[in-house]
């Protein structure tokens, strides 16, 4: 795990971490149903190969946490305990227990342990609403159970499982260096 | 000098074995340990798993059960400590006394360090927990210049470990009723400072505001950088001014300080910070371990990006300093 | 089980620097006061203000001894400092009864009769034993224990005497940084005694407005006055054999009128809570720690 390189790009980053527009056009214009179908299948998956985010989490998986990448018109709102994911446009999201708002690629790097949320934080480029003790929760049992998104996720691409892996592994290293 | 460094989680745990640690002190996931944060700390397995990894690879294992025992629930701390000795813990970090009498007298054999939670800041308290538990090592409070902690070592009779870097008490550590005056939870009775359960944060005309069981702790302009809602560094109005009271949202870094610290006898650096991220971990001891061996010259490049990653993203070396009073 | 009315006043060492002629007229009246038993004293928080009283304290101890009065000398709650490791072990090394504050203290009295400060930490039965197996007689339980936890502590601990601060700020932290001189621009090693200019601590508000803590040179207190006023009846039954009082700037001696009558039956705690806040009005009142709530809190009768 390269973590002090990625760490101090992040914090380094002069502008936000933009995502091409393109992709920020295509997501925004994407019907609501599909992406939720995608993130679906794509949490089940990660979900499944780290059983022991529940076990830290206790009794705080019964709480509901937003999720609200900035630049894009998306809010996520995952229950731990169902488990569930629900995708709405930012306009339409409800309200929810705790909440982090921030740069996707930096909560994609959280959800993996990759970066230091504190110091994101401290930094300003996250900032956090609600029941922080749940919040914290969180942050800890995802810090700890490893999640590795390309890998997680290469078996959704079923025979194309280590091209996909190693085309993902190489879109998250550009983006956080900020390039993407 | 060994480099002591935080495991609030298993695989944080396994980055500080990798980058470098002497030793980790890590904790249960209860009330019998300093850190007690939703979602962080070892279950008594985790526990044993990263006593026998750290023992692979050469590392030792240090137990926090740096709390002081509620009265009439003494069993659950007693029980800890059997437990981690049973898993074979290098030494136990203990702030109460009964627990010390315990532990020597129940496990003789175990090695026991007196927290920093103790509060023992001279040189004739250190020796009384020396030869009342046969302590073998002392976490000194961060009250001490480094002049002082050199005119200390030569006095008592045990190894002296201090803070180097991170979060930076600025009250008398054990001392502290802040938090529970607050929110009636302690950092000596729950293990929590400030904690998580009472923080919010609210937006008001584009500050950020964090409060503390409805207090405002501090206001913090649109890109100033945060820190915890820590009560002891909160920007408060106190004598016709608004401004920190205390102390500002900063850590503490003492590598300036290097060679006066190892001049002065002190046996081992701690690197503060269980409640922190894996990335952290790996970050800070794999960067203090490479300013350990540097030259005096050369330190310096080594720790500079680490401030980034500090509370109000700035350093200071506190106590350490007299000018700090 | 104590008798509600055989709880014992005691008079707790002054937190704030005061000028020395009016902390000996001070004691001079306590000594005169029937409602004190008991007399702690001595510069608990910082080592700098001693010269302040130390001319007037063999005096006082002398008066209030002659009077009565139960004296003893407190410790220093946190000594770093060669001449405080000094003076700690002068006052245990002398004839008074002396308060350890911190552990140095312990070791320096462990084996003659002593008693223990608020600033030990004493959390549970097991510790109140051991400190009494090296010789303490007297407990002073730091502010944030509940009635609970004292309970269990004094029924860890037989034949000890228990005090709790039944009156007066609390002390909530200590730290080596003088955030009393450091509000007022000096530092602590040149501070010139700014923390005198505020005989009852320094006010610390939020930047909204609330009121939040005190500050007293290097000591941080609580805004709120502790009032036990209201638990005088249960602190006898859990076993508490001293209340005491942490003096404020104000009649110090008419409040102990007021526990002592509540203690006796002749005022209801009601009554005596409305006449306190003629005597002292500047700060809320809180007993929350005894509660199990935070400590700002006020648990109504």
């Amino acid at each position: 795990m390269k973590l002090d390189r990625t760490g101090e790009d992040l914090l380094n980053q002069k502008r936000p971490m933009d995502i091409p527009r393109p992709l920020v056009f295509a997501v925004n214009t994407t019907p609501l149903p599909i992406v939720q179908k995608i993130v679906d299948a794509v949490f089940r998956r990660a979900l499944r190969q780290h059983p022991n985010l529940f076990d830290r989490l206790g009794s705080y998986a019964e709480k509901r946490f937003g999720f609200s990448p900035t630049g894009l018109d998306l809010a996520f709102e995952i229950h731990p305990a169902t488990p569930s994911i629900s995708v709405y446009r930012k306009r339409q999201a409800p309200d929810t227990d705790a909440a982090v708002t921030g740069p996707l690629v930096m909560l994609l790097a959280l959800l993996e342990g990759r970066i230091d949320g504190d110091a994101m934080f401290f930094s300003r480029s996250l900032s956090v609403t609600g029941d922080m003790e749940a919040m914290l929760a969180l942050r800890n049992a995802l810090d700890d159970c490893g999640f590795d998104l390309p890998k997680d996720l290469a078996g959704l691409a079923g025979p194309f499982a280590v091209p996909f892996q190693e085309l993902a592994n190489r879109v998250r290293s550009r983006a956080l260096e900020g390039l993407a | 000098m060994e480099l002591i460094c935080p495991a609030g989680t298993p695989a944080a745990y396994r980055e500080a074995v990798q980058a470098g640690a002497d030793a980790i002190y890590c904790g249960f996931r209860d009330e019998t340990n300093a850190r007690n944060f939703p979602g962080l700390n070892f279950t008594r397995d985790e526990m044993k798993a990263a006593i026998a990894f750290g023992r692979s690879r050469g590392v030792d294992t240090y137990v926090a059960l740096n709390t002081f025992m509620r009265a009439g629930a003494e069993d659950i701390w007693y029980r800890a400590a059997d437990d981690a000795a049973a898993a074979g813990a290098t030494a136990l970090i203990l702030a109460d006394m009964a627990l010390m009498d315990y532990v020597a007298t129940k496990h003789p054999d175990q090695r026991l360090h007196v927290s920093v939670q103790a509060s023992a800041s001279n040189a004739v308290a250190v020796n009384f927990l020396v030869e009342s538990f046969g302590a073998k090592r002392l976490v000194l409070p961060r009250v001490l210049t480094v002049a002082e902690i050199a005119a200390l070592a030569r006095k008592v009779s045990c190894e002296l470990e201090v803070f180097a870097f991170g979060g930076l008490c600025v009250m008398a550590e054990g001392r502290c009723s802040l938090s529970s005056y607050v929110t009636g939870k302690s950092p000596n009775m729950q293990g929590v400072c400030s904690p998580a359960s009472h923080v919010r944060y609210r937006e008001d005309g584009g500050d950020m505001v964090s409060e503390l069981g409805g207090f405002t702790i501090n206001r913090f302009g649109k890109n100033e950088p945060a820190g915890y809602p820590t009560l002891c560094k909160g920007r408060f109005h106190i004598a016709d001014s608004d401004a920190y009271a205390f102390e500002d949202p900063v850590s503490l870094d003492v590598m300036d300080h290097l060679d006066a610290l190892r001049a002065a006898g002190v046996k081992a650096l701690k690197i503060e910070g269980r409640q922190r991220g894996k990335a952290y971990v790996a970050e800070v001891v794999s960067s203090l371990r490479r300013a350990l061996s540097a030259s005096p010259q050369a330190r310096p490049a080594h720790v500079a990006q680490l401030r980034k990653l500090s509370e109000g993203q700035q350093t200071t070396s506190g106590a350490y300093e007299k000018k700090w009073r | 089980m104590t008798d509600e009315a055989a709880l014992k006043i005691t008079m707790g060492p002054v937190p704030y620097l005061w000028a020395g002629e009016k902390w000996r007229d001070f004691y001079y009246r306590v000594a005169d006061s029937e409602d004190v038993d008991a007399v702690t004293l001595g510069e608990v928080v910082c080592s700098k203000r001693d010269h302040f009283i130390k001319p007037y304290l063999d005096e006082v101890v002398r008066r209030l001894t002659d009077a009565g009065k139960d004296v003893a000398v407190a410790s220093l709650a946190l000594v770093t400092l060669e001449r405080e490791a000094i003076a700690t072990r002068r006052l245990a090394a002398g004839q008074a009864m002396v308060e350890a504050n911190d552990l140095s203290a312990l070791r320096l009295l462990a084996g003659k009769p002593h008693r223990i400060g608020p600033f030990v930490n004493v959390y549970n039965g097991a510790t109140a034993a051991l400190l009494a197996r090296k010789g303490a007689t007297r407990i002073c339980i730091g502010p944030e224990l509940s009635a609970i936890s004292i309970g269990s502590i004094i029924a860890g601990a037989p034949g000890v005497e228990f005090e709790v601060i039944a009156f007066g700020r609390l002390p909530l932290a200590i730290s080596a940084r003088c955030a009393h001189a450091r509000a007022k621009g000096n530092t602590k090693d040149n501070c010139k005694f700014v923390c005198g200019e505020e005989p009852d601590g320094l006010d610390v508000d939020t930047l909204d407005g609330q009121s939040f803590l005190t500050v007293n040179g290097v000591q941080t207190m609580s805004r709120h006055c502790q009032v036990l006023l209201n638990d005088l009846g249960g602190l006898a039954r859990l076993g508490v054999t001293h209340l005491r009082l942490s003096p404020q700037d104000c009649d110090m001696v008419a409040v102990a009128r007021l526990y002592a009558e509540v203690r006796d039956g002749a005022l209801s705690a009601q009554e005596a809570i409305a006449a306190l806040r003629n005597l002292y009005s500047a700060a809320p009142y809180a007993n929350g720690f005894l509660h199990g709530q935070p400590g700002m809190n006020w648990v109504a009768a």
